[in-house]
């Protein structure tokens, strides 16, 4: 079996329906709520007795040392055991809280005591160095928000509209604030050789991940040699205590648990740049070094296998380019055949999640919402035909076609084909 | 950007080499002598760095002193890789490794080192530091010449005798040697 087709396919062998409500904590809540049943919990029919789970007749608990959501709050990673999904149609604004952000890993998350941990940066530099966490936590450090996506994300598109949920589809993108030191910094500090052009990036899980990055303008400019996450430390699944962030690029390459970068003058052509992460090509060849994750949009609000009643509804959804920012989307509500723009919520950041929305009333008849954005390259996302026309259906990665969910009268959104 | 449009890997390299000389896309390099004077980090020491460099890459650069032939790894393979890759390397449950050649252009096309890796050295760099999957890095040196010389000779890429080492290994012609391309994207007109 191809492991990393399987994994990122979106495809899960488990149940796809999580639990409304966390038992376990549940359980420790109130007694008398209990009794109603989790589904009416969560939508809120009014205990009989109005007096009944009242906050205001009961003290409240105590504080607590490390915050944690309310129990009635359920979303969750789906996981596959080697990788795990945002939940996007829970989310709100821009931020993926940490423990939603999505994982993909090739040999497990490693468990890294950070007071052994080290980076050692050598190759075609005057001085290599070896760096403890403690030390680059010294240097001038810089934090920024930026989307990390998958390379694999939404790849069940290539092979045509499955009926499956947002999260399954495209939920292998996630955003978060990263805090660290840059990258240009450390190498200043280290001097690099005239002729040095490639860096390779190790990462010290079991899988000795080893990515070539090109040295290029936006690279020393924009990377970032990370430990912070949203405030606080690396989460263990996203690198901690080190990973190195490349705005825009494919998640792959933003290496995890990083332990050394060495400087090359050409790539280093590991099994992570050459058997995967290439787009193979009808005609048997195939694109590499493929790293830009091109500009993509969702509707994240309504979208795949919910359940909607006519009335007022808020379209929402991300958009999102490698290139950089987000300058249009655009919502169409017929499948394609017109297009009406969406409003953008600041802040339009730079290779991050934009969220945009769009006032729509449904009237109960079928239709066919769709999504389509323009970065400020003037990058237009693509429809699926258009991508195909091109890159045929083996190409495995990179997929950021024109997403459409089909309502029907029942209400049911779908995704499909349009 | 320049690399994704041009032929690699030279136009790259004097792109970048460009781009390096001036000053510009190095921010804060006019600070050099202040980051260099925060006096963070300490020397690596040449057997800090031969601890942990462990890659080999297409020139050959990184393979160690060692060698192995097809004979030598099939014994190898039997004992350490058969259970996941089948006992002919085709078989799985994991990645099939074995075959597939003149598929990648059809409508079932078979990825496998034979049929799609471009580069031998490859092969020696991830089984080194990533097979067997549960006990990556167990491997003697000759263990990964030897199965890397079975699993090229399984693919019909190497006579059963070829001694693999680090002189021979960079030089085994690979079936799909020059069907990679870089990045031509944006290639998919938008709407
Ligand atoms: C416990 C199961 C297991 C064993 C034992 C094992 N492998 Fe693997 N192998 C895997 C898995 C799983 C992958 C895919 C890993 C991934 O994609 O992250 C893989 C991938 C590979 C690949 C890359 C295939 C490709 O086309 O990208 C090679 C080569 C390989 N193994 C060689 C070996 C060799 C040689 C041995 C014996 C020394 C071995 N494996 C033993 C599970 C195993």
């Amino acid at each position: 079996m191809d492991t990393d087709r399987a994994e990122e396919s979106g495809r899960h062998d488990g149940s796809t329906s999580a639990p409304l409500v966390d038992r376990r904590r549940f359980l420790a809540g109130s007694a008398a709520l209990i009794a109603q049943g989790s589904a009416t919990l969560v939508f809120g029919a009014a205990p009989a007795d109005v007096t009944e789970g009242d906050p205001m007749r009961t003290p409240g608990s105590p504080a607590r040392r490390y915050g944690d959501r309310s129990p009635f709050e359920a979303p969750v990673r789906l996981s596959g055991g080697s990788h795990s999904l945002t939940p996007l149609e829970h989310l709100h604004g821009i931020v993926t809280p940490s423990s939603l952000h999505f994982e993909r890993h090739h040999n497990g998350v490693p468990a890294i005591d950070p007071l052994r941990h080290r980076l050692l940066i050598h190759g075609l530099v005057d001085r290599p160095l070896i760096f403890t966490i403690h030390e680059l936590q010294r240097f001038p450090s810089v934090s920024r928000h930026a989307f990390i996506e998958c390379a694999g994300n939404s790849r069940s598109g290539w092979q045509g509209a499955q009926d499956l949920t947002l999260q399954e589809l495209h939920g292998l993108t996630s955003t978060s604030e990263w805090t660290g030191v840059k990258l240009s910094t450390l190498l200043e500090a280290t001097g690099v050789r005239p002729e040095a052009a490639w860096m390779l990036a190790e990462g010290s899980d079991a899988a000795g991940l080893t990515r070539s990055v090109p040295l290029t303008g936006d690279v020393l400019s924009e990377a970032v040699v990370c430990y912070g996450q949203n405030g606080e430390a690396l989460r263990p699944e996203q690198g901690y205590p080190l990973r190195l962030l490349l705005p825009g690029l494919e998640g792959n390459i933003n290496v995890k648990w990083l332990r050394r970068l060495k400087l090359g003058t050409a790539p280093f052509m590991t099994r992570w740049e050459t058997s995967k992460y290439t787009d193979l090509m009808p005609d048997g060849s195939a694109y590499q070094f493929s790293l830009v994750m091109e500009a993509k949009s969702v509707i994240t609000n309504p979208c795949g296998r919910q359940q909607i009643h006519p009335g007022f509804h808020e379209i929402r959804g991300l958009a999102w380019s490698g290139r950089g920012r987000v300058r249009k989307v655009e919502v169409s509500l017929d499948a394609g055949g017109t297009w009406q723009e969406a409003q953008l919520q600041e802040p339009v950041i730079s290779k991050c999640h934009t969220r945009f929305r769009f006032p729509w009333r449904w009237n109960g008849q079928e239709v066919i919402l769709q999504s389509r954005c323009v970065d400020d390259t003037g990058y237009r996302q693509p429809s699926r035909e258009a991508l195909v026309k091109v890159r045929g259906v083996h190409s495995n990665y990179h997929y950021n076609g024109i997403q459409s969910w089909k309502i029907d009268r029942d209400g049911l959104v779908r995704n499909v084909d349009a | 950007m320049a690399w994704c449009e041009t032929s690699m890997p030279k136009r790259w390299l004097l792109g970048v080499v460009l781009l390096l000389m001036a000053s510009c896309v190095v921010p804060g390099r006019s600070n050099h002598e202040q980051a260099g004077a925060l006096g963070l980090g300490r020397p690596a020491t040449a057997d800090d760095i031969r601890a942990w460099n462990i890659d080999a890459n297409p020139s050959g650069e990184g393979l160690p002193v060692g060698q192995g032939t097809a004979a030598g790894g099939a014994a190898v393979y039997a004992s350490k890789c058969a259970r996941c890759h089948g006992p002919t390397g085709v078989e799985g449950p994991m990645d099939r490794l074995v075959g597939g050649r003149d598929t990648l252009a059809s409508t079932s096309p078979v990825k496998t080192v034979g049929s799609y890796w471009p580069y031998a050295t490859t092969l020696y760099d991830y089984i080194y530091r990533a097979m067997p999957f549960d006990a990556p890095q167990s491997l003697t040196v000759d263990e990964v010449y030897a199965v890397t010389a079975w699993l090229l000779h399984e693919n019909g890429i190497t006579e059963a005798d070829t001694v693999i080492d680090a002189r021979t290994l960079p030089q085994i012609p690979m079936p799909n040697r020059h069907g990679f391309v870089p990045d031509p994207r944006p290639d998919v007109p938008g709407p």
